[in-house]
């Protein structure tokens, strides 16, 4: 009985040590992107960008990159460039008008939706704000399974 | 079905032994006078496998590189989920180990356990407890802040005086150019692989030896007549488990210490090593100058020596009869000692040392900027409150401070200090105040609310005079006090925790002399300045 107390309490304290999320520090941190309003309207482009990210006790500061529409109304929409299948480099192929990974052949319309491959999800998005022509680009959101 | 189990508990038995080793090892014939005495050994091995557990959860969640190691810890501590309590378990742990294996000792020794035949098993616990106590001095670096990093320092002289042999401990600890990255290196690979090995190993051996002399009976040719299990075992059990609720207690509800990020730059640190040390730190104060290393070195391994030379020990012959009587005498000696010294230590911590905060309210006040609190004895010395209210008041010539907004230039202001300052009888000097006043003064007016004005003019004159030390002296272009200042010198706050009232006295006189190196220049205050400058340090947060 006591024994089994004493192991109780030592494995439920390690199995909240290793599975428990550890509590978020970071603030919800927005990056500057640059000047989009050259952008090509309807032509994704790949940009590179640099950010702060917060990685446990590490605060690194690092290069990132987006694919980033400018849309027809103005507004700007800017994708996570990992495939939502298992991660690899998509890239913007103009001849198929498709966003097509070389890892496993999934594909996206400039929506971000699935049209090939064995992709489940449509494209990540990055949350995004204009402050004049420069864009701002905030924490990657998950999309929803199709 | 039950035959089935039976028959597959008998496969098992037959291809690894596993189910009457264990048995073998649960039915042990043990001497009737066993008892609540024996537990001790138990105790400390569960602990020790607490701190297996705990250390490697840690390590999870570590990076064992200098700098890095505190940002991951006190990760570990703000951001996993359970983190605190793993660290407390782990650090308490520690602590409760050591006082578990000397109670382990103390038992063996008062029950002669040790004698002829078991002398392997004491040497091999003499070993275990100095491994216990290695494990204590690598793993007190790990943390890296400053308690970490200046007790190892220590650590490190003290090693590299050891006769003929100091240059080559210092070389593989990597302390040679001070402590640092290799130093670390070092000290965490000791205490998560080398010392782990060691003691793994050694724990086998003196079980195996315990097993193989078994328990020492009260007396020769006493009978063995009851086993392990039950009654023995369940005693372990309850042991172990009032070991556990006292050390869960200990994390839970006490905060294992994590101080500022080592700073080796940080000459005002006096440095305290664990507890269980402090003896030995004591040691050191009575062995001065070229007898240090008696303190240091020869003492320590001459009491070592004797540790493992006691199963050899024979009492002299005329001693025999009153032989428990010796052996207790002995322990009770070593312990009031051993307790003396610790004692002694711990009063002599140079904690508020002769400067003592007798305002009660001085916490709430004790953040505000120095140049403030000075400002309000400028403002109440110079006579401002014949024009002035600062909160309320009777109609005065002059507008209400901290009503009006303040929308005069610095300059203007400055000009209308020097030009309506009423010095009373007792100012030092009729001459134009200092510009360091005069900056304070607008400074206080500059932030003067109504609320902060009350508490300002609940400030003790004795207070505001040490501020007002403290600006005319331009501390602040070097030092730091409640984080706002130049970061030349050390930070303020605190002062008193690390250093004596006649050391920051006889530094003020004299810098150089008390730290080489320091730039800062001698202050020979007024005896009156000097006291009201310290009783203000002292008042000021930790």
């Amino acid at each position: 009985m006591l024994s089994s107390l004493v192991a109780g309490v030592l494995a439920g304290s390690a199995g909240t040590y290793l599975l428990g999320t550890p509590e978020a520090s970071e603030r919800e941190s927005w990056s500057d992107a640059g000047d989009v309003t050259k952008l090509q309207a309807g032509e994704p482009e790949e940009i590179t960008f640099e950010q702060n990210r917060v990685d446990a006790w590490k605060t690194r500061h690092e290069k990132a990159s987006a694919w980033v529409i400018l849309n027809n109304d103005g507004s700007v929409t800017a994708y996570s460039p990992l495939c939502t299948h298992l991660g690899c480099a998509y890239h913007w192929e103009a001849g198929a008008h498709a966003f097509v990974c070389p890892c496993h052949g999934s594909a996206f319309n400039m929506q971000g939706n699935v049209i090939a491959g064995p992709a489940q999800r449509p494209l990540d998005r990055y949350a995004v704000k204009m402050q004049g022509p420069r864009l701002w680009l905030g924490p990657i959101q998950k999309s929803q399974g199709a | 079905m039950r035959s089935r189990l039976l028959a597959a508990t008998e496969w098992f038995d037959d291809r690894t032994g596993v189910p009457t080793a264990w048995r073998h090892f649960l039915l042990e014939d043990i001497p009737d006078s066993a008892g609540w005495a024996q537990v001790f050994g138990s105790v400390a091995l569960f602990l020790f496998l607490v701190q297996a557990l705990t250390g490697i959860l840690l390590a999870f969640n570590y990076a064992p590189t200098p700098g890095d190691a505190y940002d991951s810890l006190q990760y570990v501590i703000r951001n996993v989920a359970g983190g605190r309590l793993v660290h407390g378990l782990h650090h308490w742990g520690s602590s409760l180990m050591v006082i578990v294996v000397f109670l382990h000792m103390a038992q063996v020794f008062l029950y002669g356990a040790y004698k002829r035949p078991r002398e392997a098993t004491w040497i091999a616990g003499a070993v275990l407890l100095l491994l216990t106590l290695a494990f204590g001095l690598t793993g007190y670096l790990l943390p890296w802040d400053n308690r970490a990093y200046w007790g190892t320092v220590v650590t490190a002289q003290i090693v590299a005086s050891v006769p003929v042999f100091g240059p080559f401990l210092t070389h593989l600890l990597g302390a040679q150019s001070g402590v640092g990255v290799l130093t670390f290196a070092r000290f965490y690979t000791l205490h998560t692989v080398l010392l782990p090995l060691v003691i793994v190993l050694m724990i086998a051996f003196h079980i195996y030896m315990v097993r193989r002399h078994g328990i020492t009976p009260a007396s020769i040719g006493e009978r063995k007549n009851q086993r392990f299990y039950p009654k023995q075992a369940f005693r372990d059990t309850v042991a172990m488990f009032a070991a556990f609720t006292m050390l869960f207690l200990c994390a839970a509800f006490l905060n294992a210490p994590l101080g500022r990020l080592a700073d080796p730059t940080d000459t005002t640190y006096v440095p305290r090593p664990e507890w269980y040390f402090l003896f030995l730190f004591q040691l050191l104060k009575i062995f001065r100058g070229s007898l240090e290393v008696v303190g240091t070195v020869v003492l320590p391994t001459a009491a070592v020596i004797l540790l493992f030379l006691i199963p050899f020990v024979r009492v002299p012959e005329f001693l025999r009869s009153h032989r428990k009587l010796v052996a207790g005498a002995f322990v009770l000696a070593v312990f009031g000692i051993w307790a003396g010294l610790t004692a002694t230590a711990i009063v002599s911590e140079p904690r508020h040392t002769g400067v003592s905060t007798n305002d009660t309210r001085a916490a709430e006040w004790a953040s505000i900027p120095p140049e403030q609190i000075a400002g309000i004895g400028y403002f109440q010395a110079w006579g401002c409150g014949s024009c002035h209210n600062l909160i309320g008041g009777p109609r005065k010539a002059g507008p209400n401070l901290s009503a009006a907004r303040l929308h005069h230039r610095k300059e203007w202001l400055v000009h209308h200090f020097n030009e309506n300052r009423r010095s009373g009888a007792n100012e030092e000097s009729a001459s134009r105040p200092s510009l360091p006043q005069l900056n304070a003064l607008s400074l206080f007016l500059a932030d003067l609310k109504p609320d902060s004005a009350k508490r300002l003019q609940q400030i003790s004159s004795q207070f505001t005079r040490g501020a007002q030390v403290y600006v005319t002296g331009a501390c602040a272009s070097c030092h730091k006090v409640n984080g706002a200042g130049g970061g030349i010198g050390p930070p303020l706050n605190g002062l008193f925790d690390r250093r004596t009232k006649d050391w920051v006295e006889a530094h003020f006189a004299n810098p150089q002399k008390l730290s080489p190196g320091s730039i800062m220049p001698p202050y020979r205050f007024s005896p009156k300045d000097r006291d009201a400058l310290m009783r203000y340090l002292a008042a000021l947060p930790e």
